[in-house]
């Protein structure tokens, strides 16, 4: 079964590719293994099928996942999403994070909100927050406080800057502790980034002109090889662009 | 499933930057996006794309009994669908105010223009007519629906070709394509839509809105117009109140880009006819790449047969007996087939990344050679072999050098110009500068030296005036005294 993974990293793999349990030869003499299958590996009785297209990554010592490009964004506990405020009714605020379902938040998951001190949210304003409740069944839901009440960084943001959309997989790259994508634009220009898991980006730069690049320069990033971003970036620097 | 909402952020963040003159993706207030035309395998078949808009028309026709009141004339039918995969907020099988407001315009644009011949399409008076029927199919939505829609069912209907029919007495025999060629519908004339997008009361205007820029804009008017300069239908919507001269400034915007959108078309429909006269894949064939799984047939490789039975032989006598042992088989889990284990998938995957690589380096090939060079055509055909064949993109970045002036296209000229201009200006001020310098250097020595000399003379004089002066002074002086004592 492992060697079958092993095989397979890197390589890309569609929904319905199938990886079957082998038999150990003299069950005695190893331990049985343990896999740990993440996004877009299931388990199916004795075998595991891919539920989703993309590159079979693994990481040690034995978590596997698919490394997918899609751009529709399931709810996982614990992640933080950038999110729209679309109603406002009796003491929760309906948000839209581009699932399939809006989340709800509550008024009082707010650093320092209690009943008489409300915290200041309109419709349309942007919140970035962290998902306490995502589960297939429910409706997801917010809260911008960690554990200890404090806001860390959440909240609500965004005056000035502008929001789009890319794809799940370019956000994980922008996450990624040492991400090449994030040293290089900001070598550019300073700018402010929100980053949200379920895809949305929020950038803000000291003019229009500069937010539009930064916006338009992450955007065409996706499908591009670590050289032609670093050609496009050194274009850019240049002012050639 | 409801659509995603527009921030705060988004919305104020547009509209500051339109009225800096600034768009999402960096065109000029006066630009379309990419147009790309394609066609399918079939007559009447014909794909849009622009910019992230993709659009589907295809015609069919059917022969039919006509209306009472119109014995000899064919009809035209219009369908728009919205299907959910454009755009999540699209809903199948309910009509709503979009749907009928594409289609109203598109019935308004193509038939109450008259711009196909409906009594060509009578076969017998009163009993036998064909009707054309245009399905528009929106694929993808990102703004601007209405323009896509119009090229789309346009393109399609210039190219689609009814059967031919013969009458013999009573008797109607509609031929098939292999016994009569099918003949083209006479069209009169193109009419396109161009739309308008209207912000902060009319105040700033954008051409071929995109999707954001459709969700903030005050208000749209839709011109539709032939490459005559011929209006076909003209629509505001958003109840905006425009001043005469923003309609025909408009008006006239329209003309110009109608006139390169119909030669687009006009050049993707050639472009078509050589492919199919040539009998070479077209359309959507030639985009499915070859050696699938699919693919039953193989070509037959020629393969060194002299000797083969001498050697066979000799093998089969020299080994030795297979040993009786059996690796131990792979068991897949129950239920499971697995075809050729161990082998290399051969889905078509390296293949098609080469492609796109090389797509992505065209275009960017292309992009250079407009930017470095700042010239190049406006219809870039590219005679590869690859999908791009007999597509035209309409390249807006090219458009600063052709033949028909925009007023970008001056301005960017004229920028140009100044640009030059003001580098000689400079160059020349500077030596103007330094000669300048020299004269003033030369002439502030010989002014000091003047001024020196001028002075002393002056000091000198000035004594001596001085001195006559108040001679005089006083003589007057006492001159006036006297005569007012005589007065």
């Amino acid at each position: 079964m492992l060697n079958s993974f092993k095989d397979k990293i890197g390589d890309v793999l569609l929904p319905g590719d199938v990886f079957s349990v082998q038999m150990p030869e003299s069950i005695t003499d190893s331990k049985p293994e343990k896999i740990v299958c993440g996004p877009g590996l299931r388990r199916n009785g004795d075998e595991v099928l891919v539920c989703k297209s993309g590159v079979l990554r693994h990481k040690p010592p034995n978590l596997y996942w698919i490394d997918s490009q899609q751009r529709r964004y399931i709810p996982v506990k614990g992640e933080s999403v950038i999110g729209i405020v679309t109603a406002k009714s009796g003491d929760i605020f309906k948000v839209d994070i581009g699932a399939s379902e809006q989340a709800s938040l509550s008024y009082l998951a707010f650093e320092g909100a209690t009943k008489r001190n409300r915290p200041n949210v309109q419709v349309g304003d942007l919140v970035y927050s962290q998902l306490i409740i995502a589960n297939k069944d429910m409706e997801p839901e917010l809260a911008c406080i960690d554990s200890c009440g404090r806001a860390n960084g959440m909240g609500v943001f965004g005056a000035g800057g502008l929001l789009f959309k890319v794809s799940l997989g370019l956000v994980r790259r922008l996450l990624a502790p040492q991400s090449e994508i994030t040293v290089d634009l900001g070598k550019l220009f300073p700018f402010e980034m929100v980053v949200g898991l379920n895809g949305r980006v929020w950038v803000k730069a000291r003019t229009a002109q500069q937010t539009l690049i930064v916006a338009n320069m992450l955007e065409s990033c996706e499908n591009m090889t670590a050289q032609q971003r670093q050609v496009l970036f050194r274009r850019v620097a240049d002012g050639s662009i | 499933m409801k659509d995603t909402p527009l921030s705060n952020c988004e919305r104020d963040f547009l509209l500051n930057a339109i009225g800096e003159k600034r768009r999402l993706d960096g065109r000029q207030t006066y630009d379309y996006r990419n147009i790309k035309i394609s066609f399918g395998t079939d007559y009447g078949c014909c794909f849009v794309d622009l910019g992230k808009t993709k659009v589907m028309a295809q015609v069919s026709c059917e022969l039919i009994t006509p209306k009472e009141n119109r014995p000899n004339d064919g009809i035209m039918f219009f369908n728009i669908e919205l299907s959910p995969m454009a755009s999540p907020a699209f809903e199948t099988g309910r009509q709503s105010e979009l749907l009928v407001k594409l289609n109203r315009q598109l019935e308004r644009c193509l038939r109450n223009s008259k711009c196909i011949d409906v009594e060509s399409l009578c076969v017998v008076s009163g009993e036998k007519v064909w009707q054309i029927r245009v399905d528009v199919h929106l694929l993808n939505h990102d703004g601007n629906l209405m323009d896509a829609a119009s090229i789309a069912a346009i393109a399609a209907l210039s190219h689609c070709r009814r059967p031919d029919v013969g009458i013999l007495g009573e008797d109607v025999t509609v031929y098939s394509p292999e016994e009569r060629d099918p003949i083209p519908l006479s069209i009169y004339h193109m009419p396109i839509s161009v739309s308008f997008a209207f912000f902060q009361q009319g105040t700033y205007l954008l051409v071929d809105p995109c999707d954001r820029e459709e969700r903030v804009m005050d208000g749209l008017l839709m011109i539709a117009m032939n490459k005559h300069r011929e209006i076909c239908s003209i629509q505001s919507s958003g109840g905006i109140m425009l001043l005469k001269d923003q309609v025909l400034r408009c008006s006239k915007i329209a003309s110009v880009k109608v006139s390169e959108i119909t030669e687009l078309i006009n050049k993707a429909l050639e472009n078509d006819k050589k492919v199919r006269k040539a009998g070479g894949r077209c359309g959507f064939a030639q985009s499915m790449p070859q050696e699938r799984i699919t693919a039953l047939k193989a070509d037959v490789s020629p393969v060194e047969m002299a000797g083969i039975k001498e050697n066979a032989n000799e093998i089969v006598q020299r080994a030795e007996a297979p040993s009786q042992s059996v690796p131990s088989p792979v068991l897949p889990a129950p239920g499971t087939g697995q075809v050729g284990e161990g082998l290399q998938t051969s889905w078509g995957l390296e293949e098609k990344e080469e492609e796109e690589e090389e797509e992505e380096e065209e275009e960017e090939d292309v992009q250079h050679v407009v930017e470095e060079q700042g010239r190049g055509d406006v219809v870039l055909i590219s005679d590869s072999d690859s999908e791009e064949e007999e597509v035209v993109i309409l390249n807006q970045e090219a458009l600063p050098t052709k033949g028909t002036l925009s007023k970008q296209q001056r301005a960017a000229d004229s920028k140009q110009q100044r640009a030059a201009d003001s580098k000689q200006q400079r160059a020349a001020d500077s030596k103007q500068q330094r000669a300048a310098d020299s004269k003033q250097q030369r002439a502030a020595d010989s002014k000091q030296q003047r001024a020196a000399d001028s002075k002393q003379q002056r000091a000198a004089d000035s004594k001596q005036q001085r001195a006559a002066d108040s001679k005089q002074q006083r003589a007057a002086d006492s001159k006036p005294q006297q005569k007012n004592k005589k007065q």
